[in-house]
């Protein structure tokens, strides 16, 4: 051990002799994944994105401007408090450069005042508030994958026009479940439709469903929307079935769902949602490829929108610090912006004054059994919704003060 | 129409959420009464408690997957083999610590939990594998003023059996008298020939095998999933304690109350439903140390 952290030393040193001009702190650029590791959503995200992170680094070279790269990870367990805690140990005595990943909005709001106080950049894949790039934005703050808004504009716009015109929401009791529900109620209004009713559940520890899904089932609304993720969604949709919600004639909308989530519920049930997804393995060549050489180091799991989101948005990072020719935070974060993004992930995505990165999402239905060839053979893709119709347009009223 | 109602509530919607009280109350019945039995025997608060109850489900799931083994010969094969491993755990670390403060064991068995867990979340993920409810178990019936699966009332069936067989094995057979016996003077029973050790691994292995037994009724209903033992633990525990430690008739029949509380939280106020019973657990707290039905000693 101790040999090995002299020979990246003295590789540090010799490669820094050649980089005069480039200022990395403390000589080593440190990403951290901060994530749940061991609760809800530590399939969806969890070790994945730390492996989908290593990979980055390793396919990048290990190195930037002649510094080691380094990863480091840790379990939030969704909660604000104990993430706050980490991120501050990471960034005080642990030089750490970037907070990346960050499941769990009411976590990711926390990470985000935390990294803009302390000018470190949080490289958000996993959290979903649309919160993060409109009132809560952050100069050093980028949410990449996905967020509440294009969730919701996907999923809940897509079935109001099918016929869905009146909704129940079952939401997750928390930042992330009552920002999904804000901005999938814009989206159901403005198609027209209206909202008969809502029932909030408790986060985390709800695992059984079933009397919020008879409220649900006794509004009669057309379309019962669960605004939870994870382990939650799955145990709703399983259940929602049991009580028979769909043979009633009920149509289910899992608003936030991952591929993880299809894998555990089985095609049997979760066949026919209609899921907005940033990414899907199976799409083309280049996420064929990406996506099995991920798999060979996940146990054989495909990757979720989000663990692809990490490894891009990682790749992205270190380019820009590439680039900046520094791993000052503002600095960085600014070459992000200028530079598109181009990759398996994203084609010509862009990241905007906000934070928010733009690229295309997907509108995918869960196949039916007979109809799929195997484990992670999950979606139909429906449509592809272009970049900036997917996501909330950047206006002042939205609350950043980045916007003018 | 007119449809009655009370506070505000349908009657129908109140019915509905008082029979699914009673189908979670049931779970909590099983689980508390296994509690409540490994502690008035052993003295030892089982925190592993939730992670046999999750290892019940998952040796279903196993049993299905590599073997083959259905639902049925899963709901007697999953709390044998989970039975067993609690007798072997008895044996090999608990019995050390039962001249020792109670502290020691609660500490042992918090840390087997969660380590039962790592492993199963090391091994599983943690979103949980499916697990189909028997074929003749499916389907619903229309009560009128709710939907019933068959499945759920299954569950409090079984639950019901499950529960007052085990009361009767401890109030009214021989081997339950040498069991009450022996938790009140574990050296004269001894005295009388009766092998006081072995009584204590049985015990331990039926409550550990009740554990297991109510993971398999909640495995087609609940995605199996490392974690859903440590999601339902703590309000098994707050039950144990409203109800009384170590009282196999109160923690039952608080189980069944404990569980329509919550039911009806969840229609007057939904966002609470996680906490009031330990709202409840307070207030006996306060006023009835020893729990509803416990003996002050």
């Amino acid at each position: 051990m101790k040999a090995v952290k002299l020979m990246a030393a003295m590789c540090a040193l010799a490669a820094g002799m050649g980089a005069a001009q480039a200022q990395v702190s403390d000589d080593v650029v440190k990403i951290g994944i901060l994530n749940d590791l061991s609760g809800p959503y530590a399939d969806l995200a969890g070790m994945g994105s730390v492996i989908a992170a290593r990979m980055a680094v390793e396919d990048y070279g290990g190195k930037v401007l002649g510094k080691t790269v380094e990863i480091v990870f840790a379990d939030h367990q969704n909660k604000p408090d104990i993430a706050s805690n980490i991120v501050n140990q990471w960034i005080d005595t642990e030089k750490v450069d970037v907070v990346s990943d960050v499941p769990t909005s009411s976590v990711a709001l926390a990470v985000q005042e935390i990294t803009k106080n302390k000018n470190r950049i949080h490289l958000n894949s996993t959290a979903a508030s649309s919160d993060l790039t409109g009132s809560k934005c952050s100069p050093t703050g980028i949410h990449y994958t996905y967020d509440t808004y294009a969730l919701a504009n996907g999923t809940g716009t897509t079935l109001v026009k099918e016929g869905g015109d009146s909704w129940y929401f079952i939401t997750a009791d928390y930042a992330f479940g009552h920002a999904l529900e804000k901005d999938t109620t814009a989206a159901v209004k403005a198609a027209n439709g209206k909202i008969a009713g809502t029932v909030r559940h408790p986060f985390p520890g709800t695992t059984d469903f079933s009397s919020f899904l008879l409220q649900a089932q006794g509004s009669q609304a057309k379309v019962v929307a669960f605004a939870n993720a994870g382990a939650d969604t799955i145990n709703s949709i399983k259940q929602a079935g049991e009580f028979g919600l769909v043979s009633g004639g009920q149509r289910l909308a899992g608003l936030l769902v991952f591929l993880s989530d299809v894998h555990s519920l089985g095609l049997k049930v979760a066949q026919g949602l209609v899921v907005t997804t940033g990414f899907y393995w199976d799409q083309n060549d280049e996420t064929r490829a990406w996506s099995k050489k991920f798999g060979e180091k996940n146990n054989n799991r495909m990757p979720t929108m989000v663990q692809a989101g990490v490894y891009s948005s990682t790749m992205h990072y270190l380019k820009a610090v590439d680039a900046a020719k520094t791993d000052e935070a503002k600095a960085v974060v600014a070459k992000m912006k200028e530079m598109p993004i181009n990759d398996f992930f994203a084609k010509n995505g862009k990241i905007r004054e906000d934070g928010r990165m733009v690229h295309d999402m997907m509108l995918v239905q869960v196949k039916k059994p007979e109809e799929s060839k195997g484990p992670y053979d999950y979606y139909k893709i429906l449509r592809v919704i272009p970049g900036d119709e997917a996501f909330r347009p950047m206006k002042a009223e939205f609350g950043c003060p980045l916007v003018k | 129409m007119t449809v009655a109602t009370i506070f505000g509530v349908p009657m129908n919607a109140l019915f509905g959420q008082l029979m699914l009280g009673l189908i979670n109350g049931a779970f909590y019945a099983m689980l508390s009464l296994g509690l409540a039995l490994i502690f008035g025997m052993l003295n030892i608060i089982n925190f592993a408690h939730g992670a046999l109850y999750m290892m019940g489900a998952f040796v279903a799931y196993l049993l299905l997957e590599h073997a083959g083994i259905g639902y049925w010969p899963a709901l007697i094969l999953a709390p044998v083999v989970v039975g067993l491993f609690g007798m072997l755990i008895e044996r090999l670390a608990l019995k050390p610590l039962y001249k020792l403060d109670h502290l020691y064991g609660l500490l042992f068995t918090f840390g087997l939990a969660l380590i039962i867990e790592g492993l199963f979340r090391e091994f599983y993920g943690s979103s949980g594998q499916v697990y189909a409810p028997p074929p003749e178990l499916t389907g619903g019936y229309n009560l009128g003023f709710m939907y019933l699966p068959i499945y759920r009332g299954w569950v409090v069936v079984a639950s019901v059996i499950i529960c007052l067989g085990t009361w009767l094995l401890i109030e009214k057979t021989k081997l339950g008298s040498y069991l009450r016996a022996a938790t009140e003077n574990p050296a004269l029973v001894q005295a009388f020939g009766i092998n006081v050790p072995a009584m204590i691994t049985l015990t331990y292995g039926l409550g550990v095998a009740l554990a297991a037994f109510a993971g398999v009724l909640a495995a087609p209903i609940y995605s199996v999933n490392p974690l859903m033992g440590s999601n339902l633990i703590i309000v098994v525990f707050a039950v144990v304690v409203i109800g009384g430690m170590g009282s196999i008739l109160g923690s039952v029949v608080t189980g069944f109350m404990l569980g329509l509380l919550e039911g009806l939280t969840k229609v007057f106020y939904p966002e609470a439903s996680s906490t009031v019973i330990f709202v409840v657990m307070a207030i006996v707290l306060l006023i009835k140390p020893a729990g509803l039905f416990g003996r002050a000693s």
